[in-house]
Parts: C-alpha cells; sequence; structure tokens
C-alpha cells in the first residue's frame, strides 16, 4: 500500500527487525519456562537457562579407575586405561591438568608428565592412558580435573515427578483432572441455555426486548467480585455446599452474558429468508432453531466455547470460593501452581513443569482454534 | 461417586433437562394449553406467541438474576450491615472503617496506576503489532506468537515472570533474565544510555500522549461559543485534570531518575522494591493483554478504506504522517473499545497480584484487598464494602456501553 507511487518503502527492513524483536520479546518468558521444565535441578542452579540452548563449559574433578583392579602389566610397567566419562556421554574435553593449581596444564591428546616415566594421557573424549611402575600405578586412581564443553542436554525426570510419582506436593495429576471436569460442563451448560435465548432475543418480537439486551450489555461488565459472597451463602444455605456443583453453576451464571451477547449478535446477521420461509412453511420455532440457526451459529457457539474453556480452565478465584474447600481434594490446577510457589518457591524444575503442564492444553486449544477465537473477539468486543 | 462421572451426569441431565425443558414447554403451549385448533384457533396461535419467548429466554434470566443481578443488590445490602452484630444495619460503617485504612488506599493508588499504565501500554504495544504485522509476509505467524500469552492462565504467567525476576545471591549464577541483563550495566556511558536516557525518553514520550489526550479533551472549551452538556463538561474538565496531574508526575520522575544512585552489580529483589514493583506485575498483563489489542487493532486498520492512504501518498506524506494523521483517526473509535475491555480486566485483576506477592511490599490492588478482607480476615461487610467500589468504578463503563449498544439498536 505504501509504495503505490512506484517507490519501495525504505523502512521494509526496519519493519522486518522490529517485528522479529516484538515476536522474541514475547516468546522469551514462554520458551524460558519450557526450556526450565526440561532442566535438572543441577542446571538450572548452576546457570540461566538460555546457556542451556548451547554447549556449556564445565569443570569437572574426575578419578581415574582404581589401579588395584583395573591395572594391566604392559612389560615392566603397568597400565590403567578407561573413559573419564560414563558410556553415551557427549562431552569434549578442552583442557585438564592433575593438580587442582593448574587445572588447565595440558591440551586434549597431549601426555602429562608425572615424574619418574609416570605419564597420564587424556584425549578429548574422555579416553585416557595412565602409565606407570608397580609403585606407581597403585593407591587411588589418580585425580584429573577436567575444562569440558557439554552439549545441552535434557531430562524428563520432571515430567515424571510431576504426573506420574503421585507425590502430595507436587503431583498435577489429580489436579488436572480436577480442573477437567470443572471446565468441561461449565463450558457446555452455558451454551445451551444461552443459544435459546439469543434465538428468542435476535428472531421474536416481544416487548421488552430492547430493554433485556441492554441489561445483559450491562451485566457483561458486573465484576464477578460482588457475587463472590452472596452466591456462596447462597450456596452453603440450600445445600450444594463448596463442590464441583457449584462451580458449574457459578461459571454458567458469569459466562451467560457473553455467551448471550456473541451469539445473539451472530444470530441477528443471519439471513432472514431463510427463517421466514420455514415460518411460512409451517416450521415451529424450535424446529426452526435446532434445525436452521443452530447448525448456521457453529461460528459464534465455537468462539464462545472457546473463550470459556479459556477463562474455566485459567480461572482461579472462582474455583478458591466456590469449589476448593479444606480438604484439598478438589484442587485445580492454578490454585495448585501457587500453592507450590508457597511450598517449593525456589524449585525451579518443579514450579516450571507444574505451570507448563497447566498452559499445555490452552495452547493447544489456543493454536488449533486460533480463527474462532479472533471472530468471537471481534464480535464480542462492544462496538 | 468419580467427580468425572458426575461431571458427565450433570452434563447429560444440565443439557438434556435444557433440551427437554425447551422442547416440552412448547409441545405444551402448543398442544395442551393454546392448541392450534377448535373455535379458538387463531386466538390460540396469537397467544402461544406471545408466551414462548419467555420460554426460550427463562433458564438464562433465571440464571442473569441469581448470579449477577441479585449479588450486586445483596453485596449493596451486606456492605452496610455488619456480621458479628448478627448482620445489623450500620449505615456507611464498614466504608468508614476501610477508609481509614492504608492498605485500602495503598490499593486505590495501585488500582489507578494499573488503570492508567496498563491498557496504555497494551493498546500502544497492540497498535504498533498490528501496523508492523499487517505489512510483511510473515506476519501471521508473528500474530500468532504475540497473541498466545492471551491462552495462558495469569497464574502461569506469574510462574513465567517470577522466572524472569528471581534472584540469587551476588556470588552465584544468576538465573533470572532480568538480574543477568541488570549485572552486566556497571555505571557507564552504556548504562547511562539504556537506564536513564533511554527510560526518560519513554517516559517523556508517555507524557507527550497524556497531553495530547488533554488537549483534545480541553480543545472545545478553547473555541468559543459553543454548548455542552453539563455531563460532558463535567468528564472532559476531570479528564483533562488527571492528564496534567499525569503529565506533572513523569516529568518529576524524570528528573528523579537523572538524580538516582542506581546500585550497579547487586542482584536486585525486584518483587519488593516498593513502588516500581507495581511496574513489574504490570508487565504481566501487558504481556497478555497485547495480542488482545493487536488483534482488533489489526482488523480495524485493515478495514480503513485504501483510498484515505493513498490520497495521503500522492499528496507527499511519509509513513509516519500516513499512520498517526490518517490510519489512528480512522480508528479511534476501536482504540476507545479496546482500552474500555483492557479497563475492565484491569479494574479486576486478581490472579497476577495474588500469585506473584499477594500484595506485599505495598503492591496490594482491590480485588486482592476484597479477597483478603473475605477469607481470611472473614471481614464481609468491609469486604462488600470493597467490592461496591469495584463496581462504582466499573459502572461508568457499563454505562457507556448499554448507552452505545441502544444507540446501535435504533
Amino acid at each position: 500500500m505504501d509504495n503505490i507511487a512506484g517507490t519501495k518503502s525504505s523502512l521494509t527492513w526496519a519493519v522486518h527487525l522490529a517485528t522479529l524483536a516484538l515476536v522474541l520479546l514475547w516468546i522469551f518468558p514462554t520458551v524460558g519456562l519450557f526450556v526450565s521444565s526440561f532442566r535438572t535441578v543441577d542446571q538450572i542452579n548452576s546457570s540461566g537457562w538460555w546457556a542451556s540452548l548451547s554447549a556449556a563449559e564445565q569443570n569437572e574433578v574426575l578419578r581415574a579407575a582404581d589401579p588395584g583392579e583395573n591395572r594391566v602389566p604392559d612389560g615392566d610397567m603397568f597400565v590403567v586405561s578407561g573413559n573419564l566419562f560414563p558410556d553415551g556421554s557427549e562431552k569434549t574435553i578442552s583442557v585438564w591438568g592433575t593438580s587442582s593449581r593448574d587445572i588447565d596444564a595440558y591440551v586434549a591428546g597431549e601426555t602429562a608428565d608425572l615424574g619418574d616415566g609416570e605419564t597420564m594421557t587424556v584425549n578429548a573424549d574422555g579416553a585416557y592412558e595412565w602409565r606407570g611402575t608397580d609403585d606407581q600405578i597403585s593407591g587411588r586412581g589418580q585425580r584429573i580435573f577436567v575444562t569440558a564443553e557439554a552439549p545441552p542436554e535434557f531430562t524428563m525426570d520432571n515430567y515424571e515427578q510431576v504426573l506420574l510419582s503421585g507425590d502430595r506436593t507436587d503431583s498435577m495429576t489429580k489436579a488436572f483432572f480436577n480442573t477437567l471436569t470443572v471446565t468441561i460442563p461449565a463450558t457446555i451448560i452455558p451454551i445451551v441455555v444461552a443459544a435459546f435465548a439469543a434465538y428468542a432475543l435476535a428472531w421474536m418480537d416481544f416487548p421488552g426486548r430492547a430493554l433485556l439486551i441492554a441489561m445483559v450489555v450491562g451485566l457483561l461488565v458486573v465484576p464477578l467480585q460482588l457475587a463472590l459472597i452472596p452466591l456462596l451463602r447462597l450456596h452453603l444455605g440450600i445445600g450444594i455446599g463448596k463442590g464441583y456443583l457449584g462451580v458449574w453453576l457459578a461459571h454458567t451464571g458469569f459466562g451467560l452474558p457473553l455467551a448471550i451477547y456473541l451469539l445473539r449478535n451472530y444470530m441477528v446477521g443471519l439471513p432472514r429468508d431463510i427463517i421466514e420461509n420455514a415460518r411460512v412453511d409451517g416450521a415451529t420455532e424450535f424446529q426452526i432453531f435446532t434445525r436452521i440457526i443452530l447448525p448456521l451459529s457453529f461460528p459464534a457457539l465455537a468462539s464462545f466455547a472457546i473463550f470459556q474453556f479459556l477463562w474455566t480452565w485459567n480461572d482461579l478465584l472462582v474455583a478458591k470460593v466456590f469449589l476448593i474447600d479444606a480438604t484439598g481434594e478438589t484442587t485445580v490446577m492454578t490454585n495448585q501452581i501457587v500453592e507450590l510457589l508457597g511450598t517449593r518457591g525456589g524449585n525451579w524444575e518443579i514450579l516450571a513443569t507444574a505451570a507448563f503442564v497447566s498452559i499445555a492444553v490452552p495452547l493447544v486449544v489456543f493454536f488449533a482454534m486460533q480463527k474462532y477465537l479472533v471472530r468471537g473477539m471481534l464480535a464480542g468486543s462492544v462496538k | 461417586m468419580s467427580p468425572a462421572l458426575q461431571g458427565l451426569i450433570t452434563i447429560l441431565i444440565g443439557v438434556g433437562g435444557c433440551l427437554g425443558y425447551f422442547y416440552l414447554s412448547n409441545q405444551l403451549i402448543d398442544k395442551v394449553i393454546f392448541p392450534a385448533k377448535g373455535p379458538k384457533a387463531g386466538q390460540n396461535i396469537n397467544r402461544a406467541n406471545m408466551v414462548r419467548p419467555w420460554l426460550f429466554l427463562f433458564p438464562a434470566i433465571f440464571a442473569l438474576g441469581l448470579y449477577l443481578a441479585y449479588p450486586v443488590v445483596e453485596t449493596l445490602r451486606l456492605s452496610l450491615t455488619d456480621r458479628d452484630q448478627g448482620g445489623a444495619f450500620v449505615g456507611f460503617a464498614n466504608y468508614q472503617q476501610m477508609f481509614t485504612e492504608t492498605k485500602f488506599w495503598e490499593a486505590m493508588r495501585n488500582n489507578m496506576l494499573w488503570l492508567v499504565v496498563v491498557p496504555a501500554a497494551s493498546t500502544a504495544f497492540g497498535l504498533l503489532a498490528a501496523q508492523l504485522t499487517d505489512r510483511i509476509k510473515w506476519g501471521a505467524v508473528a500474530k500468532s506468537i504475540i497473541f498466545m500469552p492471551m491462552a495462558i492462565s495469569f497464574v502461569g504467567a506469574s510462574v513465567i515472570f517470577r522466572l524472569i525476576y528471581v534472584a540469587r545471591p551476588a556470588d552465584q549464577a544468576q538465573i533470572g533474565v532480568l538480574n543477568a541483563v541488570w549485572l552486566q550495566f556497571e555505571g557507564g556511558a552504556g548504562s547511562f544510555l539504556v537506564l536513564k536516557l533511554l527510560p526518560a525518553i519513554m517516559v517523556l514520550g508517555f507524557a507527550g500522549i497524556v497531553a495530547y489526550v488533554g488537549y483534545i479533551l480541553l480543545k472545545p472549551f478553547l473555541g468559543k461559543g459553543s454548548s455542552h452538556s453539563t455531563f460532558g463538561t463535567v468528564m472532559r474538565l476531570g479528564g483533562a485534570a488527571g492528564a496534567a496531574y499525569l503529565v506533572v508526575t513523569s516529568l518529576w520522575q524524570i528528573v528523579q531518575l537523572f538524580g538516582a544512585q542506581l546500585p550497579y552489580g547487586e542482584p536486585q529483589q525486584w518483587l519488593t522494591i516498593p513502588f516500581y514493583n507495581n511496574f513489574f506485575l504490570m508487565v504481566v498483563l501487558i504481556w497478555i493483554q497485547t495480542g488482545f489489542a493487536m488483534v482488533i487493532l489489526s482488523a480495524a486498520l485493515r478495514g480503513i478504506p485504501e483510498e484515505t492512504v493513498e490520497a495521503a501518498i500522492v499528496d507527499g506524506a511519509n509513513p509516519f504522517e500516513v499512520f498517526f494523521q490518517i490510519k489512528v483517526p480512522q480508528i479511534m473509535g476501536t482504540i476507545v473499545v479496546v482500552w474500555t475491555t483492557i479497563t475492565l480486566v484491569v479494574l479486576k485483576i486478581f490472579d497476577i497480584v495474588f500469585a506473584m506477592t499477594n500484595g506485599q511490599w505495598e503492591t496490594q490492588v482491590l480485588a486482592n484487598y476484597m479477597f483478603d478482607k473475605l477469607f481470611r480476615s472473614n471481614d464481609w461487610g468491609v469486604g462488600s464494602a470493597s467490592a461496591i467500589i469495584i463496581m462504582l468504578l466499573v459502572s461508568p463503563i457499563l454505562v457507556w456501553n448499554v448507552y452505545n449498544a441502544r444507540k446501535e439498536m435504533r
């Protein structure tokens, strides 16, 4: 659009760079969490997560194998040979030494003279050969100080701990299923209730319709904070108490205004002819609704469903007030994470993994259904 | 009974019950009460059609009334009573008590800060992202990524950002990005450029925008002989006064910034630095809401008629002029919508503060203050009073929305 006069905008590169910077800035925090969830405790505590993506240089103190069991005679000398690293290690030694005061005395592959003919050779891959007389090759294995490059290394242990261990404080499995139990009915029920109401508000003529629509728009912004005490009292009073039923009802009530608003706006836009024709052909309102309106409104239903799903999945306040009782049996993931922040504040491997488990499902839904989410947002922001 | 099974049964009862209710009640009306046959068939059809909308609406109206309308009234009532005196009417005693608490005023001040900074920053970043991504090929991917935090819970985002802010003792490796970056600064010319000049310019830019908004608000009064409604006048003058306050505060902050001795070389506990820690919490919400602003504004930008842009370019406008003088004025309505929507989110902000600081170190906000009162000190009177304050803050937007919705329907 900017180059219609035949001149290419000189700003193109700036635009690309600025966008790239913005995108990196926005994805950086999430990547940090993601990467941290695959690191061990030691790794997390010894370096920032950004260091784990490139090869890390670390200093290690290792020992040659015990001469008593491993030395083999070679002429009048004895030799101990093997590898400093366990099998499968991909570390690369750059420099090494045999004294703590001089840990970078030799480069990899060099043979060190330890005096009186005793020698030590260490290769880059950790293979070593320690050669000397009967006397020299005895006692404990020779200490070797190495400076090695370790390739990025990741572990699934954290996920095992968080998902499979069943540990009371760390386990997210129960909370995961609890969240799911809260979310699904709390998403489906308001859709059904709202769809009928939206149809009446969009296509039926009755006195007070405009007022009702205005009320729905007004209720759209009522903060749910106001509802907490009165409804909790109500739930306790009529015997629902704290539990799933209460939280389902609460989410239904809080989600309804948006659902009605979104669905009504969409249904009003459906072609009048179809509905009039159906009426002329003798269809009842109920048939028009189920056979014509509902199938045609699928995009709006989908967008609200995503909204409500994300909102209920990510909710903390409503669950805390209406669901979670003193036993904590019905805790949801958001609450579990807040508790972990208290009890495991410094254990980033657990925290990061737990948080990632909780955001994984919304992220999948988000990327799979982004189209509907955007559509719903455009319709839902009060024009 | 396992909760999953219970959930399944509830879905079946809920959905089946709804469908059954709608079907049966319609049948009842059409077949039994007002049958469309016999001598009064015509009259009956009319009557049935008068009742039917209310059948469709009943469950929704019932739920809305019980779960949203009734609580507003009930909370208002509770805020005027005292639980310890068996629910006796105490007038405004709860409000009086609340107004004497420093924590409440701290929450008010912080909420106002949030209210100014978060919508402004989210909208600005969203506009920038929308404008940038609309012009390049990989814009869709970029948009997806900037939009992604919308799917992340406030609690999840809090964990993400606590990992960024985490501080370790000076002799250990820093694992929080912010401290790792902070320790790169030693107080030289680079530090001056990045930590003093750059923020100063940003704050100055903010002050400039606020001043411009104030100017727009006051513009009608600068001309002579135009009449205004009282309500409009009050709103405009109030807005302008707020803008003037913000400009003065921003300029004062800049002066202070240049005078400040920054503690270079020491890892900082970012969330415990009073006043500034509010901004570290706000960053979380800005990070989440920018995607929302971007999506809406990008759709609005695309809706701008191309002729206006082309005409401006033919007349020799540069890209900046096109953006600020042609595009932005045309999407002003959408910007206001985005702004108010984010304002609503900000007014109710709870999870982020709860999970990151729980209101310690002077980061309290109204919603968390209320939660504290309700469920920690069990003081329902003051808790309800603070909920009413939130409602009062929201109500101008409520009135405005209803007004617009009615205007649109006419």
